[in-house]
C-alpha cells in the first residue's frame, strides 16, 4: 500500500482546518454565539447541518488515496513491489469493494438477471439468446423466488446492526449534550437514519446492485456516494478562491474611494458583462488544451483529472466574485461612515488596523451567507458544465457525468430509470439541506430581517 | 434623459475595450495561435511547415499587438488583435475557424431563439407574480411555511432534471408534444410548447419566492396597513396597493435580463434540438471554435450592459421622484 497524495486531497484537508479554526474564532465573539445560536435552536437547523456534515465526512474519507500493492507475480527475481495503478480510497475500503463488483452491462435495481440479452452456449452446446445471469448479485440464492423474502431478511439485520451502532453513538452525545437547551435530539434522529440506511447500503451491496447498475456494469450507487467529494470540494473551494479577491477589491474600493473605487467598479462591471457559461467554457478548454500539450505532466489519469478539476474551482472563483465584491463595497462604504470609524480616524488609528478592527468584522455575516448561499448554486452548475462537456474530467466520478451519460436512457424502452435516480438522490439531498440551512444563516445574520432592531 | 444615455453608452466603450481584452488575453496569449494550430491540424500531421501554413491561412501570422514591420498605421493595424478583435466593434464578425460567416449564423439563429425565450420569459413572470399573490394570501399561516419549503426543494432540482423529466413526462409516457425538433412555419408551436412550460415550472422556485418577500416587504408598510384601517379588504389591498408598489422592484429587477433573451437559453435548446444561438455557442464550445466563442462574449457584453442601462431608465419610468442626470 502506497499512500497517493494529490492536490484537491490536500486542499480539502486545509479548508476543512481553515473552516474549524475560524468558527472557534468566530465563538468568542458573544454576537456572533447568540447568531449561531439561533441557527442550531431550529430543528430544521439540527437536521440540514448534521446532513451537510455527513456530506463532508463522505468527502472527507474518500480523499485519502492510496495505491494497492500488487501480488508479486511468480517466480519474479526482484524484490520491488509494483502499485496498482488503479487509485482507491479510505471510502473504497468501507464500502467493502462495492466498486469492483462489475457486471457486463445494465441491470435493474436488485435484479438478478442481466437488463441485455445475450447469446449462450447450453450443456449441449445449443446456441440460444437469453437474459445472463449477473456475475455479483444473488448468487448466494438457491431460487430466485427466495430473493425478496431474502431481501427482507437482510434489511432487518442491517436495522438491527445500524440501531445498535446508532444507539452507541447517540448515547455518547447524550451524556455530554444532554443539559444542552439547543434540540439535539432532531440531530440524533437525523444521524440514526443515516447510520441505518449507510449499514443497510454496505451490508445489501454484497450481494445485489442496490440501485443497479449503468451501461458500462458499474454499481449506480458505488458511483453516486463518488460524486458525493466532487460536489462538496467543488462547492466550498471555490467560494474560497474568490473570497480573497472579492473582499479585498471591495474592502479597498468602499474604503478609500476615489480612483480605487472606480478602478474596482470597472473591473467588477467588466467581468459581470461577459456570460459567465462562456467565460467558464473558454477558460475550461484552453485549459484542456495546455493539459493535452504536455501529457508528460500526470503520472496517473486520476492526477491529470485532478488538475482539471482544480483548474476547474479556480476558474469558477475568478470569474465569480463580481457579485460579492459588490456587495462588500457598498457595506464598506456604508460603515467607513460611522461615528466609530471617524473616531479611529480623529485618533490616528491606520489604515490597516481601521480595516481589521473596525470593517472586517462588520462585512463577515455578508461573506458567511455568501459562502452557504453559493455552495448549493455551485453544486448544481457543476451538473450543467458537466453536461456542456466543460466539466469535471469523465476519470474522476461526478453526479454531471453520471445524468450527461444517462440522459438518453428514459428514452429507452423498456426505461432505464435507476442511472438517473441515484445521482438525483444524492443530489437533492446535498442541495436542499444547504439550501435551507443558508435560508437559516441569512435569518440568522442579516441585519435587516432579523430581531437585532427593534420595532419602534 | 439623451444625454444621460448618450454619455451611459460612451461609458460602455472602455468596457467593451476591457471584455475584449481579457478575451483577447485568454484566446491568444495563454493558447497561443502554434497551439490553436497544433489542436486544429491534430497531433499526427504537426510539422512547423503545416503550423505556419495554417496560421497564414487562418491569419495568424502576424505579431499579437504591434507591427515593427510594417509602416504607419500599419504597426497597429495590422496585428492579430486589431484583426480579430477590434473588428468586433464594428459588428464584423468574421469567419468561424471551419469557414461559415459568423454574422449570417447569428442573424438566422436569433429568431428560434427569441421564439423560445420570449414566451418562457413572459409566461414565467405572469405564473410567478401569480404563484406568489396566492402565498402572500395565506401568510403566517402552516400552509405558508409549507409552500416555501416546496419552493426551495423545487430550487433544488438540477435543472437537466426538468428537462429530462418534462421529455418523459409529456412528450414520451403522455404524447402530447414531439420530444424535440423546431420547425419554422406552420405548426412551429407544437415544438415550443414543452421547452416553455420546462422553463416555466423550473423557474417558479426560485421565482416566486423572490416575489413573495417583495410582497411581503411591502406588505408590512405604513400604507398598507392605513389601508386596513379605513377598512378596505384584504383582496383589495393586495391587488390595489400591494401589487403596483411590488411592481416596481420586480420590473427593475427584470429589465437587466431582456436584453440577454437574444442569446437563448444553452440547456434547453440543446435538450429540445432547437436551432438557436444557445445551441451555436453549445456545438462552437464543444468543437473548440473560438471565433465563433469570442463574438457570442462580445454581443453577450452588449446586451448586458444595454440592460443596464434600460435599467436605469425604467427606474425613473416606475418612479418620477428620480431624476437621471
Amino acid at each position: 500500500m502506497k499512500p497517493l497524495l494529490l492536490w484537491s486531497d490536500v486542499l480539502i484537508y486545509i479548508l476543512v482546518l481553515a473552516l474549524c479554526l475560524f468558527f472557534l474564532r468566530l465563538r468568542r465573539d458573544p454576537q456572533t454565539r447568540e447568531h449561531w445560536r439561533r441557527v442550531f435552536s431550529t430543528r430544521l437547523g439540527m437536521v440540514t447541518f448534521t446532513l451537510i456534515l455527513v456530506y463532508v465526512g463522505i468527502a472527507l474519507l474518500d480523499s485519502l488515496h492510496f495505491r494497492r500493492a500488487l501480488e508479486p507475480v511468480e517466480g519474479a527475481q526482484s524484490s520491488e513491489v509494483f502499485y496498482n495503478n488503479q487509485v482507491t480510497s479510505a471510502l473504497d475500503v468501507m464500502l467493502v469493494g462495492m466498486g469492483e463488483r462489475f457486471e457486463r452491462t445494465y441491470s435493474a435495481p436488485f435484479a438478478l438477471k442481466s437488463f441485455a440479452k445475450q447469446n449462450m452456449k447450453d450443456e449441449n452446446g445449443l446456441l440460444y439468446r437469453d437474459f445472463p445471469l449477473l456475475d455479483h448479485a444473488g448468487r448466494h440464492l438457491s431460487k430466485p423466488a427466495e430473493r425478496w423474502a431474502d431481501v427482507v431478511a437482510r434489511t432487518l439485520w442491517a436495522l438491527v446492526f445500524g440501531l445498535l451502532i446508532s444507539a452507541v453513538l447517540v448515547g455518547v452525545q447524550w451524556a455530554f449534550l444532554r443539559r444542552s437547551a439547543l434540540p439535539w435530539y432532531a440531530s440524533w434522529a437525523t444521524q440514526t437514519v443515516v447510520i441505518c440506511l449507510a449499514v443497510w447500503l454496505v451490508l445489501i451491496s454484497r450481494y445485489y446492485h442496490v440501485l443497479g447498475t449503468d451501461r458500462g456494469g458499474v454499481d449506480v450507487a458505488y458511483q453516486s456516494i463518488k460524486g458525493v467529494r466532487t460536489a462538496v470540494l467543488l462547492g466550498t473551494l471555490a467560494t474560497l478562491i474568490m473570497l480573497p479577491i472579492a473582499v479585498t477589491l471591495g474592502v479597498m474600493a468602499g474604503y478609500f474611494k476615489g480612483w480605487v473605487d472606480d478602478v474596482v467598479q470597472y473591473l467588477y462591471t467588466t467581468m459581470s458583462s461577459i456570460p459567465g457559461i462562456l467565460l467558464i467554457a473558454a477558460s475550461v478548454l484552453l485549459f484542456q488544451v495546455y493539459i493535452d500539450l504536455n501529457p508528460d505532466f500526470f503520472s496517473t489519469g486520476m492526477e491529470k483529472a485532478d488538475a482539471r478539476f482544480i483548474a476547474l474551482c479556480f476558474i469558477l472563483g475568478v470569474t465569480s466574485w463580481s457579485s460579492l465584491c459588490r456587495l462588500i463595497r457598498g457595506e464598506t462604504l456604508k460603515i467607513s461612515q460611522l461615528e466609530f470609524v471617524q473616531a479611529a480616524h480623529a485618533f490616528g488609528v491606520s489604515h490597516s488596523r481601521i480595516v481589521m478592527r473596525h470593517i472586517l468584522p462588520n462585512v463577515v455575516h455578508i461573506i458567511l451567507i455568501t459562502f452557504v448561499l453559493d455552495f448549493s448554486s455551485l453544486v448544481l452548475a457543476e451538473a450543467v458544465l458537466s453536461y456542456i462537456g466543460v466539466g469535471i474530467d469523465p476519470a474522476m466520478g461526478s453526479w454531471g457525468n453520471m445524468i450527461n451519460s444517462a440522459r438518453s436512457e428514459l428514452s429507452r424502452e423498456p426505461v432505464v430509470w435507476w442511472t438517473l435516480s441515484g445521482a438525483f438522490f444524492f443530489m437533492f439531498v446535498l442541495v436542499l439541506a444547504a439550501n435551507l440551512f443558508a435560508d437559516l444563516v441569512r435569518d440568522a445574520f442579516d441585519p435587516r430581517t432579523g430581531s437585532g432592531v427593534a420595532p419602534a | 434623459m439623451l444625454t444621460y444615455i448618450i454619455r451611459r453608452l460612451f461609458y460602455a466603450i472602455p468596457i467593451l475595450l476591457g471584455v475584449n481584452l481579457l478575451t483577447f488575453t485568454l484566446f491568444f496569449v495563454v493558447n497561443t495561435p502554434d497551439d490553436m494550430a497544433v489542436s486544429q491540424l491534430g497531433a499526427k500531421y504537426v510539422t512547423p511547415e503545416a503550423i505556419q501554413s495554417w496560421k497564414k491561412k487562418n491569419g495568424y501570422d502576424r505579431p499579437l499587438f504591434y507591427n515593427p514591420d510594417a509602416a504607419g498605421s500599419g504597426a497597429v493595424t495590422e496585428t492579430i488583435f486589431f484583426a480579430k478583435s477590434l473588428r468586433l466593434f464594428a459588428f464584423d464578425f468574421g469567419r468561424s475557424e471551419s469557414g461559415r460567416d459568423i454574422t449570417t449564423d447569428i442573424s438566422t439563429r436569433m429568431w428560434p431563439s427569441l421564439a423560445v425565450a420570449v414566451p418562457s420569459f413572459v409566461v414565467g413572470i405572469w405564473v410567478n407574480i401569480c404563484v406568489a399573490l396566492l402565498v402572500v394570501m395565506f401568510h403566517a399561516t402552516r400552509l405558508d411555511r409549507w409552500i416555501v419549503f416546496v419552493f426551495v426543494a423545487m430550487m433544488s432540482i438540477s435543472y437537466l432534471f426538468y428537462i429530462i423529466g418534462g421529455q418523459y413526462l409529456v412528450a414520451k409516457t403522455w404524447r402530447l408534444v414531439p420530444i424535440s425538433g423546431f420547425h419554422a412555419h406552420g405548426q412551429f408551436w407544437k415544438f415550443l410548447i414543452l421547452p416553455v412550460l420546462v422553463g416555466v415550472v423550473a423557474g417558479i422556485g426560485s421565482g416566486a419566492r423572490w416575489y413573495r418577500t417583495l410582497f411581503l416587504e411591502e406588505a408590512n408598510q405604513d400604507y398598507v396597513r392605513t389601508a386596513r384601517a379605513k377598512g378596505a379588504s384584504e383582496i383589495r389591498i393586495l391587488f390595489r396597493h400591494i401589487l403596483p408598489n411590488a411592481l416596481i422592484p420586480i420590473l427593475t429587477g427584470i429589465v437587466v435580463l431582456i436584453p440577454s433573451l437574444f442569446m437563448g437559453g444553452l440547456l434547453v435548446e440543446s435538450f429540445f434540438g432547437i436551432p438557436g444561438l444557445g445551441s451555436y455557442m453549445l456545438d462552437a464550445i464543444k468543437s473548440q471554435d473560438f471565433a465563433i466563442v469570442r463574438s457570442m462574449v462580445f454581443i453577450g457584453s452588449i446586451l448586458y450592459i444595454i440592460g443596464l442601462i434600460l435599467t436605469d431608465i425604467s427606474y425613473t419610468w416606475a418612479d418620477p421622484r428620480l431624476r437621471l442626470d
